[in-house]
């Protein structure tokens, strides 16, 4: 029954192999199903903790153009959309780079009829499944503790689908360049900074302009925005632009892997 | 004795050639990780909570009063990363466990090195971090110098009970659960980002259970200069007891791991 349903699942763009990809992953997972759900905890950990425990601190939240929020609405979709980013990024880098490198998956997949764009494919949807599996119970609890003030809300699901789709393919298309674990440090330098700084803990407007700007071009602030506007309600035509920065960001990652995995693998 | 102590010092060597490869790498997870979450959080976010009054913390900057808890906090996550996977390594993946015993050096000797290299490292990160931490005008007492000792202490008080269960494993997934289900929550509620009485009862006493937090509460006295005697005692036995107790543990795993 369950196999049915990963064979069912739609793979973006082409039907293409992608699918027994997922399949694959699905059957994997059965068996360590604890740690999958426990992937679903920090994200809540961190909301309950700032949320909640530092909201103590900080009060009344105003933001720059004068509204009043509840600390812990502030930065429950900051949560959310960094949450997306992590798995996102956890599922493409490491998990991918092991596949490649180590377990010698994807030389055993292309010696199938699956080509490098299935694998691409199929790895990225299993990311984006699993990443709306913890999203949407993150929404669940941001609903429960009173902290969705909109219909709009709904929308919250699709976006961080988009927000793992963006870093999944980010994430993939980079782990092809790695040379060994050492160079996860990068992947850290730069996922880290952008959780603390990209507008998750306190408003954008607080840096000076120059470093602004900066924290504006980071594709995790792109997110941010896009959760904010929902789980608030304060929706306009504006967050396309993000939505397009995400979409532009993960197909050409998806690209980049497909091509790189084409090169590294079928020699 | 002289014997276990040279067994030792021969495996903490071992311990610093390897490192003398690998320190690069973990300059980013030792310091500049908390670093920046000094940045974020004391600057960033202290300004907001400055801003609100902070009667909640006695009066001090939310920079000044989150700085000797993220300090402890560094020292238990460093000590539990490298309590985790570099001991898995030794048992399973490259074996290197099974070619030091294979020589006179008992489990003991090994178990005593392992955690004189988790001193270093915990030390040494924790040194660079208390000077960031001092040039960002975070400490306020110089007594909280004496956060680096307390931080030794919590880094030997986790490291013993996290190496006693990695030699438990068979493989890596366990290490996921007491990153999420141990050192996540530590971080988050043990007082390091506020004081833990706002939490419910319940999840305030799981904090007063777990060693972070009587390293943070130590820690943030001494630079705050509120130290209780009575209370700082308590601390500090509480976690001499895990360190003793952790210690014992690892070297009974380690036995019954490597010696079948």
């Amino acid at each position: 029954m369950a196999t049915i349903a990963a064979r069912v699942v739609p793979v973006p763009v082409r039907l293409g192999g992608g699918r027994h990809i997922v399949e694959r992953n699905f059957l994997l997972y059965r068996r360590s199903w604890v740690v999958f759900l426990s992937g679903f905890f920090e994200p809540v950990f961190y909301l309950l903790s700032i949320g909640i425990g530092v909201a103590h601190l900080v009060g009344d939240f105003t933001l720059s153009d004068g509204t009043k929020i509840a600390y812990a609405a502030f930065v429950a979709p900051a949560m959310l959309a960094s949450s997306a980013m992590n798995g996102a990024i956890f599922d493409s880098t490491y998990n991918i780079f092991f596949r490649m490198k180590y377990a010698k998956l994807y030389d055993s997949m292309l010696a199938t009829p699956l080509r490098p764009w299935d694998v691409a494919t199929g790895e990225i949807t299993w990311a984006l499944l699993r990443g709306a599996i913890y999203s949407a119970m993150f929404v669940l609890v941001m609903l429960i503790m009173g902290l969705v003030s909109s219909w709009w809300a709904l929308l919250a699901l699709p976006a961080s689908v988009l927000i793992g789709f963006a870093f999944a393919g980010a994430g993939m298309a980079l782990t092809t360049f790695m040379r060994s674990w050492q160079d996860f440090e990068f992947v850290q330098l730069a996922i880290m900074p952008m959780f603390l700084f990209s507008a998750t803990f306190y408003p954008v407007e607080t840096y000076p302009a120059a470093i602004r700007w900066l924290v504006e071009i980071t594709p995790l602030y792109q997110g941010v925005v896009l959760e904010r506007a929902f789980t608030t309600g304060t929706v306009g035509w504006f967050l396309i632009i993000h939505a397009l920065y995400l979409l532009a960001m993960g197909t050409l990652g998806m690209y980049v892997a497909s091509r790189r995995l084409g090169k590294l693998l079928l020699k | 004795m002289a014997v276990a102590l040279e067994n030792g010092r021969r495996m903490f060597d071992y311990w610093l050639t390897v490192y003398k490869r690998t320190w690069k790498g973990t300059m980013i997870s030792s310091f500049l990780l908390p670093m920046l979450y000094l940045a974020a959080m004391g600057i960033g976010l202290g300004s907001f909570v400055d801003s609100n009054g902070t009667g909640a913390l006695g009066g001090v900057s939310y920079l000044q009063f989150i700085a000797p808890g993220l300090l402890a906090s560094t020292a238990l996550q460093i000590a539990v990363g490298e309590a985790t996977y570099p001991v898995m390594s030794g048992l399973k993946w490259q074996k290197f466990y099974h070619s030091m015993i294979a020589t006179p050096l008992r489990p003991a000797d090994v178990v005593y090195g392992q955690l004189a290299f988790i001193a270093f490292r915990v030390l040494s990160s924790c040194a660079v971090f208390l000077v960031i931490i001092t040039l960002f005008g975070g400490l306020k007492s110089p007594l909280g110098i004496l956060g680096l000792p307390v931080a030794l202490l919590v880094g030997m008080a986790v490291a013993g009970p996290i190496a006693a269960y990695a030699t438990t494993l068979e493989n890596d997934s366990g290490f996921a659960m007491v990153f999420r289900f141990g050192v996540v929550p530590a971080f988050l509620f043990s007082g390091a980002f506020f004081p833990v009485s706002q939490l419910p009862d319940w999840i305030e006493w799981l904090a007063y259970v777990s060693p972070l937090w009587h390293a943070v509460d130590l820690s943030r006295n001494l630079s705050l200069g509120t130290v209780n005697p009575w209370l700082a005692l308590v601390n500090v036995v509480y976690l001499l007891a895990w360190f003793l107790v952790g210690t014992w543990l690892a070297v009974r795993g380690f036995t019954r791991r490597l010696i079948r």
